[in-house]
């Protein structure tokens, strides 16, 4: 029988990949894309949590909230890289590091 | 094995092997589409839990519009000759013992905690969600499509061209053709 623990594991190993990712990339797409995992696996929780403990559709909305944030983080954020590319001409994480010229 | 148990840790595999993907391949090209196996097989993981309306949205918005996205941002910064090294990663070793930690942590928690669940019944949410969203949650609803269009507006201000400074004199057209 699958069970709330199932879903939180899956959850947790999502999380932890995602840290992983947004910790050793240096590529700054790659870290939005550890940031989506992340994102990906609270909603994961608030869905699993909705369904086995809550019965109500409040762990759903914030699941389609998260969604929305997503979208609107990923979009800023890679205007942003976009931006940053134009400027330096690279997105490595360790090369951008001048706040000034 | 039932056919729910065998679908269950399918879609686990799936996620959580492309999520692998996500966090370590070399290519980032390849790194994106791992990552739509992860958001497929979330997707999956919300209908398995009868979430339908969460499930299809997280199909249109994250595989269809913020996917297409990110492939378009790994393709406009990078030269296409150098896609194969772009997506280095520092301090693997240093990074990979905390996160299998945390890990660790996270799952015995889950396992090891008597969470209250109650007997889930699986039950269509639309039409629960749109009653919530038109009632209760009237203002976030209406909050997150104002934060939504901030969001969507300054990313094209973000993101556009320099533009010229308006009390400069303009350079002339560079010869356009005149109407004969």
């Amino acid at each position: 029988m699958i069970g709330l623990q199932h879903f939180l594991v899956v959850s947790a190993a999502l999380f932890a990949l995602g840290l992983l990712t947004v910790a050793t990339r240096r590529n700054a797409v790659a870290i939005l894309m550890g940031v989506e995992l992340i994102l990906n696996a609270a909603a994961l929780n608030f869905v699993a949590f909705a369904h086995f403990v809550a019965g109500a559709v409040g762990g759903v909305v914030f699941a389609l909230f998260i969604i929305v944030l997503a979208a609107a983080e990923a979009a800023i954020a890679l205007a942003i890289v976009l931006a940053i590319f134009r400027h330096f001409r690279t997105i490595d994480a360790h090369d951008v590091s001048t706040l000034k010229e | 094995m039932t056919p729910s148990l065998f679908f269950f840790y399918l879609l686990a595999a799936v996620v959580v092997i492309s999520a692998a993907g996500v966090a370590l391949l070399r290519n980032i090209l390849y790194s994106a589409f791992a990552l739509l196996g992860t958001l497929a097989g979330v997707a999956g993981l919300y209908l398995y839990m009868g979430a339908d309306f969460v499930g299809v949205v997280q199909l249109i918005i994250y595989v269809g519009g913020i996917l297409v996205l990110l492939l378009f941002a790994v393709l406009l910064t990078n030269r296409i000759g150098e896609v194969r090294i772009s997506n280095a990663s520092a301090g693997l070793l240093l990074g990979a013992p905390p996160a299998i930690a945390l890990f660790a942590l996270c799952a015995r928690v889950a396992v090891h905690t008597p969470w209250p669940t109650t007997e889930a019944v699986p039950a269509p949410l639309t039409a629960r969600l749109g009653e919530a969203f038109l009632h209760e949650l009237l203002l976030p609803f209406e909050l997150a499509s104002l934060v939504l269009l901030m969001a969507l507006v300054g990313a094209m201000v973000i993101a556009r061209r320099a533009t010229q400074d308006p009390r400069e004199p303009h350079e002339p057209r560079a010869t356009r053709k005149e109407a004969p």
